[in-house]
């Protein structure tokens, strides 16, 4: 009995309702005959797709900032480092990571500044990152009709001038990761680049957390009066957390897009930043306490969701309800998650 | 017949026994001044008068209180107002934003009917009467002889007057017999102070009796006929003011019956090694302001800081780590360290266990390793090994010293993994000790290093501290509101009152010293005569 609770207590009950209910919906699934092989796929591969996107919210957790809502900044440097690179007419992995390479340093910048900003409205970091997001993606929705972009696989075929609202990745690095050192286990496809990349990212995160600079960055987050006192300067703490926060954010937008085949402009940035933070909620992180396992658990669960979700629900119920459902429960987590938020979990 | 009667009032919160058989009564007229230190069991008994919602929350009182003859059972404030008792609080308890006529006449509101108050039958839908809310206000002002427009601001008001718009609401109250001052002349200024206490006087002229509290020694002899002394929540002394001295005050006040023993031996110390210094030193902290002091330390020393609470006593330690704005000049040794900047005073050897534990001292969600290891970790580069350019946290090496400390100072949890959150306070307090022990500091502040401890734990508290001064010869500055816990230990005790040092004092000076002292008095300046 006693071993039953303990499981229970370190599984939670949000994750337990997840947990049954994707059981629910495989059972359904294999009873409708959907292929499953196909679904598993399609897991893995939205897993290693968003996982660095919900990976950016540790930092921003763990320096005191709370969750990243302000996620559209990084996401908006790592759409333009990928444009410039269509932009140079490079291909395959050289535009991989002429992206990466354009992308880093600019999110650094505008993290730091972003993070300037964040320590002076502190306790108020959530909202004001939120309406930040929407401002940073309205002002780029000009910027993109009017950048001086040349290249006809970016701007309108016609007029020539103004980004599309989608760009296909198609000739570039549409799913380079993806397929790279890919194999079938049982018919089922694993991305092996996309999830090395996750790891590998995951890894040199975790690897910071241990250094002095990871520690201090964390102790700033955790209890500011004792980082005081411990002569650690917070507000620069905060800063480099923010900047990580926007970096990985940078990333992440990139290694999704190539495993997508599109970048998407305009408004789409808007909608990066729930699913990221409902996933880190679902994985059980609170907004002041966050490990790269809620991450991993996190963005499993919530994709998993979606991926089977979404068939199921198209074919017993009429229209695009999936769509619905998604919404319902990626918001219902946050809120709950909020809610909580002083709480230990 | 007495006006109030107050017969073996008995109060428990939980286990502890706050107040133990307390018997006094005040007549028509009467000001009575009530006397104790901090915690003996004085705001107890004024919520329990008032009928404060914390008594019942907390299961009640035992014993009889009546007024007038009448039984008299408080279970919230409005019972209290029925009776005639009012209190003016130690804090203000007005709203800025309301005119003087506003705050004086609030909740009791004179109202004209309307058409509202006609169909809802109710008082709360009726129009204000402004006019004659605005003459009794300058009535009550008349009283207390204050010449103000009733109808400016609260907010922009200095703060003595906001005290006497307090007593002005209380004394607009027709029914009042009897008005509970807490600790009223605690934010006035001395002349501002001596005006209220001819107001006071005026008031007993009303026939208004008064249960005045404060710790001001001189103005209980001057104002009150009869005096009442509480400690540890026992009744000790009734008295006719004039029988008693002020020096005899003073001695009942502090006197404990448990003597303690001290656990130091007295020390040796060379007067000329100074190792902190602190010249014109001024600490902006809310609540314990220090107000340029001057104090000299001497190496190896265990100095204790003691005082009331609000009196400063806090802030020293916290200034000197720089973590409130500080004004003034610190020498450690020879070395000036910069104000207002916590790591200079950590990387010169100082380390402090603050008085909010929970809130500066433990970082609760994180292992008892990591909260033992930081501080030396930050600053002294301990506890990291280097991997590749990086340093890194060395986790082996964090939790055997974990371990270590663990078993030396009997620290009560499940592993060197658990966070502090799930410690008890005694456990807690080991914790940050055991921080500042890694950090084998030249000088350790160390605030409140008992307040919520069983007794147990206390002496193994402070015998570490004596032990760290004994074998690392390490300097302490203890800061405690428990005068007892300063004797056991220190070489030297510096009494703050008002954000100064009044006196220092040694361990065996007598109670009647240390409780002028807190008084704000030095033993050579009283006499009696002055009254």
């Amino acid at each position: 009995m006693m071993s039953i609770k303990k499981t229970y207590e370190k599984i939670g009950f949000p994750r337990l309702i997840i947990i049954v209910f994707i059981i629910v919906l495989l059972v359904a699934a294999a009873s409708l005959k959907i292929p499953l092989s196909g679904i598993y796929s399609d897991i893995l591969i939205r897993f290693g797709m968003n996982a660095i996107l919900v990976l950016a919210m540790v930092p921003a957790i763990k320096s005191g900032i709370g969750l990243n809502f302000n996620l559209p900044l990084g996401v908006i440097f790592g759409l333009f480092g990928a444009l410039v690179s269509m932009e140079l007419g490079l291909h395959g992995w050289t535009s991989l990571f002429a992206s990466l390479l354009i992308a880093v340093p600019l999110a650094t910048c505008g993290g730091y500044l972003y993070g300037l900003m964040l320590n002076k409205v502190k306790g108020q970091e959530m909202t004001v990152g939120n309406y930040v997001g929407f401002s940073i993606v309205s002002f780029m929705c000009i910027v993109w009709t009017i950048a001086p972009f040349k290249s006809p696989e970016l701007v309108w075929a016609m007029g020539g001038t103004g980004l599309r609202t989608t760009v296909s990745l198609e000739n570039t690095m549409e799913k380079i990761l993806d397929n790279f050192l890919s194999f079938k286990l049982f018919n089922v496809t694993i991305p092996t680049g996309l999830l090395l990349s996750v790891g590998l990212l995951s890894f040199l995160f975790w690897f910071f957390t241990k250094t002095k600079s990871g520690i201090a960055m964390e102790v700033a987050g955790s209890n500011e009066n004792f980082a005081v006192s411990n002569g650690v300067d917070v507000n620069k703490e905060r800063i480099k957390g923010t900047v990580l926060s926007t970096v990985l954010g940078a990333i992440g937008i990139i290694i999704y897009s190539q495993s997508f085949g599109f970048l998407q402009l305009y408004n789409a940035p808007l909608y990066v930043a729930m699913p990221a933070v409902a996933s880190i909620l679902i994985g059980g992180a609170t907004v002041s306490h966050a490990k790269i396992s809620h991450v991993l658990i996190g963005t499993l669960l919530f994709q998993s969701v979606l991926v089977i979700a979404l068939p199921v629900i198209n074919i017993i119920s009429e229209g695009s309800m999936s769509e619905i459902v998604r919404v319902i429960v990626s918001n219902g987590i946050i809120l709950y998650a909020l809610t909580r938020s002083g709480g230990v979990e | 017949m007495a006006l109030l009667e107050i017969k073996n009032i008995c109060k428990k919160y939980g286990e502890n026994q706050v107040l133990e058989d307390i018997s006094f009564k005040i007549d028509q007229g009467e000001i009575l001044g009530l006397l104790g230190e901090n915690g003996a069991g004085k705001s107890t008994l004024m919520n329990i008068l008032f009928g404060m919602p914390v008594i019942h929350n907390t299961g009640g009182y035992e014993g009889e209180i009546s007024v007038d003859g009448q039984n008299y059972k408080p279970k919230n404030p409005t019972d209290a107002m029925k009776f005639g008792i009012g209190m003016v609080h130690q804090e203000f308890m007005l709203i800025p934003g309301f005119s003087i006529t506003e705050n004086i006449k609030l909740n009791r509101e004179n109202t004209k009917s309307s058409l509202t108050g006609k169909l809802t039958k109710s008082n709360k839908l009726n129009r204000l009467d402004t006019k004659s809310m605005k003459s009794d206000a300058d009535e009550a002002l008349k009283k207390l002889d204050l010449k103000i427009d009733s109808l400016l601001q609260v907010e922009n008001l200095p703060v003595g007057y906001k005290q006497f718009i307090e007593i002005a609401r209380e004394i607009d109250k027709t029914n009042l017999k009897i008005l509970i001052l807490d600790e009223p002349t605690a934010v006035l200024t001395e002349s501002e102070a001596r005006d209220f206490l001819e107001i006071i006087k005026t008031l007993a002229d009303f026939n208004i009796a008064v249960l005045f509290i404060t710790h001001r020694l001189e103005e209980i002899k001057s104002i009150t006929d009869n005096i009442v002394i509480i400690r540890d929540g026992k009744l000790i002394e009734t008295a006719k003011t004039a029988d008693v001295s002020i020096k005899d005050m003073a001695k009942l006040m502090v006197g404990r019956d448990i003597s303690t023993s001290r656990l130091r031996k007295n020390k040796q110390l060379d007067d000329k090694d100074i190792i902190l210094e602190l010249d014109s030193f001024s600490v902006n902290m809310p609540g314990e302001q220090v107000k340029s002091i001057n104090l000299k330390v001497r190496k190896g020393e265990i100095l204790g800081i003691g005082g009331l609470a609000g009196q400063g006593k806090v802030g020293i330690a916290n200034g000197i780590m720089g973590l409130y704005p500080t004004t003034g000049k610190i020498y450690k040794g020879t070395n000036r360290i910069p104000v207002n900047n916590p790591r200079a005073a950590l990387m010169d050897s100082i380390a402090f266990l603050s008085e909010d534990r929970k809130g500066v001292g433990l970082l609760l969600d994180n292992s008892i390793d990591l909260n033992i290891a930081y501080t030396s970790l930050e600053i002294k580069n301990e506890f990291l090994k280097k991997v590749g350019f990086f340093n890194v946290i060395d986790g082996n090496k964090v939790k055997s010293h974990a371990d270590k400390m663990i078993e030396d100072l009997d620290i009560r949890c499940t592993s060197s993994k658990q966070n502090t959150r799930f410690l008890s306070g005694g456990n807690q307090q080991k914790v940050c000790i055991a921080r500042a022990l890694t950090l084998k500091p030249d000088l350790l502040l160390v605030s409140e290093p008992t307040r919520g401890i069983d007794i147990g734990a206390k002496n193994l508290v402070l015998e570490t501290l004596i032990k760290l001064n004994e074998e690392y010869n390490t300097t302490i500055i203890i800061t405690s509101s428990e005068l007892a816990e300063l004797k056991q230990v220190s070489d030297r005790i510096a009494i703050i009152t008002e954000g100064s040092i009044t006196s220092i004092l040694t361990p065996e000076d007598s109670d009647e010293k240390y409780g002028l002292a807190m008084s704000g008095k030095k033993y050579e300046e009283v006499t009696d005569d002055e009254y």
